[in-house]
């Protein structure tokens, strides 16, 4: 049988069909065009999704992979198609989600000549991939795909980016399309684990009785999750996690302190403050957690279980660095711990959850928490929420308890705001059984809301709740706390009308609540429409605020959880 | 720091850095040292035995505890196969210098003499200027700049350091 003649885009397609790619989220324009025209011509059953702005394409790759693991394929052309992507790279990066961007460029002889629609991609974004490339060769087209998505997915994952001229594309290729990967520098760490680390941890764990284990993004990353629980329960460890380490570790179980941070629940911030041994696995104790560095439990033995070897010392100094995968370490920790005495601890951190518990009043105007609760409720916790940037994200992550991994999606390293529609959408493509629920602020809503489009036409039945408080919250705040309440630039005075919006848009279906007493039966509603998009514009409270709350840049011994009555002063740390 | 930069601040070190030979790979790591604050007085970029590599020596001076870090960072780029910081005990560092200075006949036979005595080699001459050039460790240029300048010194060049781990000891 004669070989199919390929050009480069064919084998571009054959190779992604290879990786097991299901969608490509895409905007199509002049560099693409022969990677578009190959997905038609190849047959592949790969499904493209035409998104309305390539930052939601950046951000459907990425909630498809939170929620799936799997990474999917992002897909636009040169010049302004590429640079929309970045936001949506950078969200990645930070929060180490896999993602293949495929920019076309323009043909190789105009590349650096300011050729019309050319931008350099591969420079601008450099300091937000893992890697990238800039594909000279048509037949170097196999080995750049196997090696992007071996680069993606492994060790510490992150976005890669691969910029393919015109001319690069449509040549043809004649390369094996099993290439063999070239990546002489790129070692993730082996499976095995450094025994006399693993020791060291068991001797210092031994001696604890006040240990708290912080559960990271990372435990979710390699699949931790079980190991997590046994090692808690073999210890009698309280576990408290991070934001994006939310569903990790049960939070309905006995030993959950739930989440840590600026905002998280004052017993965590409590029980890590007075921790006599902290242990990170797969989280980079980033700035929200530790709030002041030097500070950070100071007196503790502190523990950093990371695969990425650059986390180590980065922000704070520990005693013990364990360099691995979180799975594999944990596995290897196990047969050397055994329970440790820490029934006084647990009864100290159980008074601090009766006397500090997140809490809300349903009396009064509709609070975004009620809402938030509510659909907990409703959908038993087994929801995969998806939040977007804001005073919502916060009170989700407090009031929507996470049981289960990968169920709760949230852009925490770059806080990129009009995160959660496209986020949900990527997320119900993959996951198309299961209850998608995106919470929303009025504000970054608004960011990336032609997005419905993609979802109404898709008839995907995520479920969109706008919490409106008609503020940029967050930022109202920070201003009302710190800065006189002088409102600058956060009034969202002409939000359109949310409801009439969406229903402009074929198939989705629409709802106003504006009442306490209307929560349980509009969410009922909106829950049991699967034949297309629903939203919901909640008209809560406008000036909540978000407690706890460690400011930032100030230790977590700091930690308010209310409203103080002094002046606070203004925050060190940036935000 | 109120009190100004301390000695560690203005220590210098040596960093070699073992790369694939790819496209991009020496913007991402100017990127990196960059992004941490970490300004480079020199860089040598060279040939290895295999083509497909190529080796960095960067000197540069800095806060030496994130160092480590920038190092790690460093290593972490895919294209990177190695990157480590040599201590001048465990490694030959070497320099060279080519110095231009204005001598006339009278002035040159205490150039030549100064030359001479750091094993330097004259390689080019006219009647009113020469161009020494002085192989070794940095000191040692250091040394001989510093007596040629009762010369008026019209042009100097610096290749900045190149190193090699002394014995079995890979780079
Ligand atoms: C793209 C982007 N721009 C600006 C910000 C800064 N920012 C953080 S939270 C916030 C307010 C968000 O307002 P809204 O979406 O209405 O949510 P709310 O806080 O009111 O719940 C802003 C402006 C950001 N995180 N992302
Ligand atoms: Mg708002």
């Amino acid at each position: 049988m004669a070989k199919e003649q390929l050009d480069g885009a064919q084998a571009l397609i054959r190779c992604l069909e290879n990786e097991g790619v299901e969608h490509i989220f895409g905007y199509s324009g002049g560099a693409a065009i022969p990677i578009f025209d190959a997905i038609v011509t190849t047959k592949t059953k790969i499904k493209l999704v035409l998104v309305r702005h390539e930052q939601g394409a950046t951000h459907m790759a990425d909630g498809y992979a939170r929620a799936t693991g799997k990474p999917a394929v992002v897909l636009v052309t040169s010049g302004p198609g590429a640079t929309n992507t970045i936001t949506g790279i950078l969200t990645a990066h930070m929060d180490s989600v896999p993602m293949i961007v495929i920019t076309g460029q323009q043909i190789r002889s105009m590349i650096g000549k300011d050729a019309f629609q050319e931008a350099d991609i591969f420079g601008l974004t450099m300091p937000v991939v893992k890697h990238s490339y800039l594909v000279k060769s048509t037949n170097d087209i196999p080995r750049v795909v196997r090696e992007a998505f071996h680069i993606t997915n492994s060790g510490r994952p992150g976005p890669v980016l691969i910029d393919l001229p015109k001319d690069v594309s449509s040549g043809p290729c004649t390369a094996d399309l099993r290439a063999t990967m070239d990546l002489p520098g790129y070692r993730p760490p082996a499976a095995k684990v450094d025994a006399a680390i693993i020791h060291a941890i068991a001797k210092a764990m031994s001696k604890s009785v006040r240990p708290v284990l912080l559960v990271g993004h990372g435990a979710l990353i390699s699949g931790a999750w079980d190991e997590v629980r046994e090692l808690a329960e073999k210890l009698q460890a309280p576990v408290v996690t991070t934001l994006l380490g939310k569903g990790a570790f049960p939070e309905s179980h006995a030993l959950s302190l739930g989440w840590m941070g600026m905002h998280g629940t004052a017993y965590a911030n409590k029980a890590v403050v007075e921790c006599d041994l902290i242990m990170s696995i797969g989280s980079r104790y980033d700035d929200r957690i530790v709030g002041q560095p030097a500070k950070f439990c100071k007196d503790a033995t502190r523990i950093h279980i990371d695969i990425d070897p650059a986390e180590m010392g980065k922000m704070i100094r520990c005693h013990i660095h364990c360099v691995a995968d979180a799975k594999a370490a944990l596995k290897a920790l196990m047969p050397h711990v055994s329970r440790l005495k820490t029934d006084a601890w647990i009864a100290h951190l159980a008074e601090y959850k009766r006397r500090y518990p997140l809490h809300f009043k349903k009396k009064g105007g509709l609070k975004m928490q009620h809402v938030i609760d509510e659909a907990w409720r409703l959908t038993e916790g087994k929801a995969v929420v998806v939040t977007d940037v804001g005073q919502h994200q916060m009170w989700a992550a407090q009031f929507y308890r996470s049981d289960h991994p990968h169920n709760f999606l949230s852009s925490g390293g770059a806080g990129t705001m009009g995160f959660a529609l496209p986020a949900a959408i990527g997320a119900q493509f993959g996951r198309p059984k299961e209850t998608v629920l995106a919470f929303c602020g009025d504000g970054g809503f608004q960011m990336t809301m032609f997005e419905l489009a993609t979802a109404a036409i898709h008839r995907l039945p995520i479920k969109i709740v706008i919490l409106n408080n008609h503020y940029l919250g967050m930022v109202r705040q920070w201003q009302e706390l710190f800065y006189d309440d002088r409102k600058s630039g956060v009034d969202l005075l002409g939000n359109p009308d949310f409801v009439k919006l969406a229903q402009a848009f074929e198939g989705v279906k629409a709802f106003n609540l504006k009442r306490g007493a209307d929560v349980r039966k509009i969410l009922s509603r909106a829950l049991a429409y699967n034949d297309g998009p629903a939203l919901i514009n909640a008209e809560v409270e406008k000036t909540d605020n978000v407690y706890p709350m460690v400011p930032a840049g100030r230790p977590l011994e700091d930690m308010i959880v209310e409203r103080p009555r002094y002046k606070m002063e203004k925050p060190t740390g940036s935000t | 720091m109120s009190n100004g930069t301390t000695d560690a601040e203005t220590a210098a070190h040596t960093i070699s850095v073992y790369v694939a030979n790819k496209p991009g790979v020496l913007a991402r790591i100017a990127q990196v040292f960059a992004r941490r604050g970490y300004n480079i007085d020199a860089l040598v970029v060279s040939s290895v035995v295999d083509t497909h590599f190529s080796r960095m020596t960067i000197t540069l001076k800095g806060d030496p505890e994130g160092l480590d870090q920038v190092i790690q960072q460093t290593s972490k780029l895919i294209d990177v196969i190695r990157c480590v910081e040599h201590r001048d005990e465990e490694s030959v560092v070497k320099e060279m210098a080519l110095v231009k200075i204005a001598a006339d006949e009278a002035e040159r036979t205490l150039a030549l003499q100064i030359a001479d005595h750091f094993g330097a080699k004259t390689v080019d001459l006219t009647e009113s200027s020469m161009i020494l050039q002085v192989t070794g460790n940095s000191d040692k240029l250091d040394a001989m700049i510093r007596l040629l300048g009762r010369f008026k010194v019209i042009e100097l060049v610096r290749t900045g350091k190149v190193v090699l781990a002394r014995g079995d000891e890979v780079t």
